[in-house]
């Protein structure tokens, strides 16, 4: 360790006096005089800085500075320009028929921007960001509507949800049959083989044809006698290839049994007419609208 | 001893041979490092070594490698400054700037070539070049960008050659600067500064022209109307320009700069470094008139070479970390040599491998071909190359393909399955383009666009501009047995409906 001044012939130079391996000594290069001035107007600058902007917190605020800067109202103003910038396409929207904003392709690009971080923000929860949905959970892409697929069901349903208490909203719900005791479990399970085969799934032929003549009692008045069901009430196509809630006999008797009943929110209120729009042309757009 | 103020130049210089003046200087990075570490160690052990600027008075330089210099100064400032008034013709709505970099609309323009954002690796292959290329001339030739060509060497060298123009030369200066605040030295400093100041401005001004149309800029400058961008970009280079290159001078070079510290992984000892060759330069001395050069060295102590240093050392103390290799000792030595009669070449470029030799010459024995050059000339061949060729065949119609991945595939009702694909359609041309998609690889496909009517529609890409159009591939449930994995090859052209012009991609068709 420190131990004697040496001096280094070859650079000229007085070493630290630290010794390694007995022979391996730290040249003391000076440091240039700037260098430390340097370090003083940094010192300096942030004093200047803590008398101009914000900088020390206190209990319950923090010190405001004095040139009275905060991100905060930067954000909020940059929101406002971009609010005002989009005043004229929100107008538009709110004053087109929603037939003829995709005619207006200015109108349409806005409308699907917007829609789709609308989406993101308020929908993709349960639907799935790519609103690909899941179980019990529609998938928005494909083109089965079990309240209609076209831009005004569309609306209708996003402004105001389905069983959720709301004057307007899609109300109807199916019975539960094997909870509310209609129907016995062996018939429910009948029923369901028949449902799977009007889907084109395989089933137990006798089961099937032992279901067949209970829904056409019990359910063809809302799925229809061809199974292919009823928009008006919400009663999804039992004959096509999408099953919200799964397709496995477990699953169509669980179906039976309970009733399901998915519930939505209102979103008339929750959002301003243009977002709830937007969100309409947005979701009609991802290729199952009609 | 004379009063301070009433130096002469014989205070500063003697005679080191006949008609040879001796500088009075000793290399100032020796001297400060002396005197500033004596002090630390004098202040005690923990104490921090402070070394106290010695200003260096680089003296003028004639010679060979001055007027390269001098050369490569009036060329490169040339093109800083005149680059971007160059106009060039693009047609209407397109800027005519020949050398614009448009980040307000995201292109670059180099002449006839159009650089788009998605295109900037291009930029990056001119870094990478000009990175091989900074450790080839390294490797050849020392630190031949530091001497000559860094922008911190040729602003330095003309705010040098402003400081000489308003306040003498040398010993001149020296001086006046050891004397009073004289009017005369007052006025001779406002001058230099206000030069300095003024050479600033004009580098900062140019700067900004570099991102904008030059003479609406100029016009939007004068009138106070520019984008407050441009007056802070304007403020920074020119505070910088006048602060590096007018004051800091060699310490950004010593104290700042990265480069001298990555240079010495670069050089070998076939390396041309400039040197002083001791072998027949030692033993130095003064030389008079009449006396033998028998048995004594060529070199006369003169220290012309450290008088004209930039950066204040002595190259007769061997490589430095502080040597931005800019020849101007050369220059310097082969003066005095050529007047006492002697050879020149005393201080010259030369190898380590000859230096190690007394009777070699500076550059017996030279081999530029070696492993390190052929390697870095090698890799910037192969970089021009693949640049030069990606540019000449690159298509004035680009496409991108995104497929959707969430979800991947849809099963619609029918059991048909649907696939979204997102398909930017970018159109360089100063024409609006009609374009039609087609979609091959799969039998029985379906396709669909969104916005647009019918399977195969034209579509219209604006000028100079991107579209990006929604796809829909669909396979009905009969066709599924087409598919032999649930991710299929999947093949998107866009064509040209009246040149033929196509870009195409291939992506994937996913399924169950």
């Amino acid at each position: 360790m420190a131990s004697e001044k040496h001096f280094d012939e070859v650079t000229g130079t007085h070493t630290t006096g630290h010794v390694w391996d007995g022979d391996l000594r730290e040249l003391n290069k000076p440091l240039p005089k700037w260098w430390l001035y340097v370090l003083y107007v940094c010192i300096l600058w942030s004093i200047a800085y803590w008398i101009l902007y914000p900088a020390w917190p206190s209990l319950t605020d923090y010190s405001k500075g004095y040139l009275g800067y905060s991100q905060r109202a930067e954000v909020a103003n940059d929101i406002a320009v971009a609010k005002a910038a989009q005043e004229k396409y929100r107008q538009g929207i709110a004053n087109t028929a929603l037939a003829d904003i995709p005619k207006n392709p200015e109108l349409m690009q806005f409308a699907l921007a917007g829609g789709a971080a609308l989406f993101g923000d308020n929908c993709s929860g349960c639907h799935g960001r790519g609103a690909q949905g899941s179980v019990g959970y529609p998938n928005l892409n494909d083109d089965d509507w079990m309240w209609g697929g076209a831009l005004d069901n569309i609306h209708k349903t996003i402004s105001f949800g389905i069983r959720n208490g709301n004057e307007q909203a899609h109300s109807t719900a199916m019975p539960r049959f094997g909870l509310d005791g209609a129907l016995e479990p062996a018939v429910i399970n009948d029923v369901a083989s028949y449902v799977r085969s009007t889907g084109g799934l395989e089933a137990d032929k006798d089961a099937a044809t032992r279901g067949a003549a209970v829904f056409a009692e019990q359910c063809s008045v809302c799925h229809g006698e061809d199974g292919k069901g009823n928009q008006e009430l919400g009663a999804p196509n039992l004959a096509d290839s999408i099953w919200l809630y799964g397709n496995s006999q477990k699953d169509v008797v669980t179906s039976i049994t309970t009733g399901r009943g998915g519930i939505m929110p209102a979103w008339d209120g929750r959002l301003d007419p243009v977002s709830v729009k937007m969100l309409t042309v947005y979701v009609h757009s991802l290729g199952g609208g009609k | 001893m004379q009063d301070k103020t009433k130096l002469t130049p014989d205070d500063f210089i003697t005679e080191a041979a006949p008609g040879v003046a001796r500088h009075d200087v000793q290399a100032v990075a020796r001297r400060k490092a002396t005197a500033a570490t004596v002090a630390a160690v004098d202040a005690g052990p923990g104490k921090i070594a402070l070394a106290g600027r010695q200003h260096v008075y680089p003296k003028k330089a004639k010679g060979r490698y001055r007027n390269i210099k001098s050369a490569i100064l009036v060329l490169t400032l040339g093109i800083y400054y005149l680059l971007p008034w160059i106009r060039w013709d693009r047609g209407p709505g397109l800027p005519s700037q020949a050398f614009l970099l448009d980040f307000e609309h995201q292109r670059l323009y180099f002449g006839p070539i159009e650089i788009w954002a998605q295109e900037f690796y291009y930029i990056t292959g001119l870094l990478v070049i000009s990175a091989l290329g900074l450790f080839l001339v390294t490797s050849v030739a020392g630190r031949v960008w530091c001497g000559y060509a860094c922008p911190q060497t040729v602003w330095t060298d003309m705010m040098v050659a402003v400081e000489r123009f308003w306040q003498g030369d040398r010993n001149v200066h020296m001086r006046r600067d050891a004397g009073p605040w004289t009017f005369d030295k007052i006025w001779r400093k406002a001058a230099t500064h206000t030069s300095w100041i003024l050479i600033s401005l004009a580098t900062g001004g140019a700067f900004v022209f570099y991102f904008r149309d030059a003479p609406t800029l100029a016009t939007e400058l004068m009138t106070g109307t520019a984008p407050s961008v441009a007056y802070a970009f304007l403020g920074i280079f020119a505070f910088t320009t006048y602060l590096l290159g007018g004051i800091a001078r060699e310490q950004v070079c010593i104290y700042m700069c990265p480069w001298p510290r990555i240079q010495g992984a670069m050089l070998d000892r076939n390396s041309l470094l400039v040197s002083y060759r001791a072998a027949i330069g030692e033993p130095r001395g003064p030389h008079k008139r009449g006396d033998t050069w028998d048995n004594r060295g060529d070199c006369v102590d003169c220290k012309a070479c450290v008088a004209v240093c930039p950066v204040g050392i002595d190259i007769r103390n061997g490589a430095q970390l502080e040597c931005i290799q800019c020849a101007l000792c050369i220059d310097a030595c082969n003066e005095i040599m050529d007047k006492v009669g002697r050879p020149r070449g005393l201080i010259d470029y030369t190898t380590e491998h000859n230096l190690a030799s007394a009777t070699a010459g500076p550059r017996d024995g030279l081999k530029l071909l070696r492993a390190r050059t052929l390697l870095y000339s090698g890799v910037i061949a192969l970089i021009c190359a693949l640049m030069t060729w990606s540019l000449l065949s690159r298509s004035d119609l680009d496409i991108s393909v995104l497929a959707d991945r969430n979800p991947q595939f849809v099963t619609l009702s029918d059991g048909s399955v649907r696939n979204g694909y997102t398909i930017k359609i970018v159109n360089k041309t100063d024409e609006v383009r009609q374009v039609r998609i087609k979609v091959s690889g799969i039998k029985g496909i379906v396709t669909s666009m969104v916005g647009l009517d019918g399977a195969d529609p034209v579509i219209e890409v604006p000028v100079a501009d991107v579209r990006a159009v929604k796809l829909f591939v669909t396979l009905p449930r009969e066709s599924r047995s087409e598919l032999s994995s649930t991710s299929t090859p999947l093949d998107i052209t866009v064509a040209d409906t009246t040149t033929g012009v196509n870009s195409a991609r291939r992506t994937s068709f996913h399924s169950p």
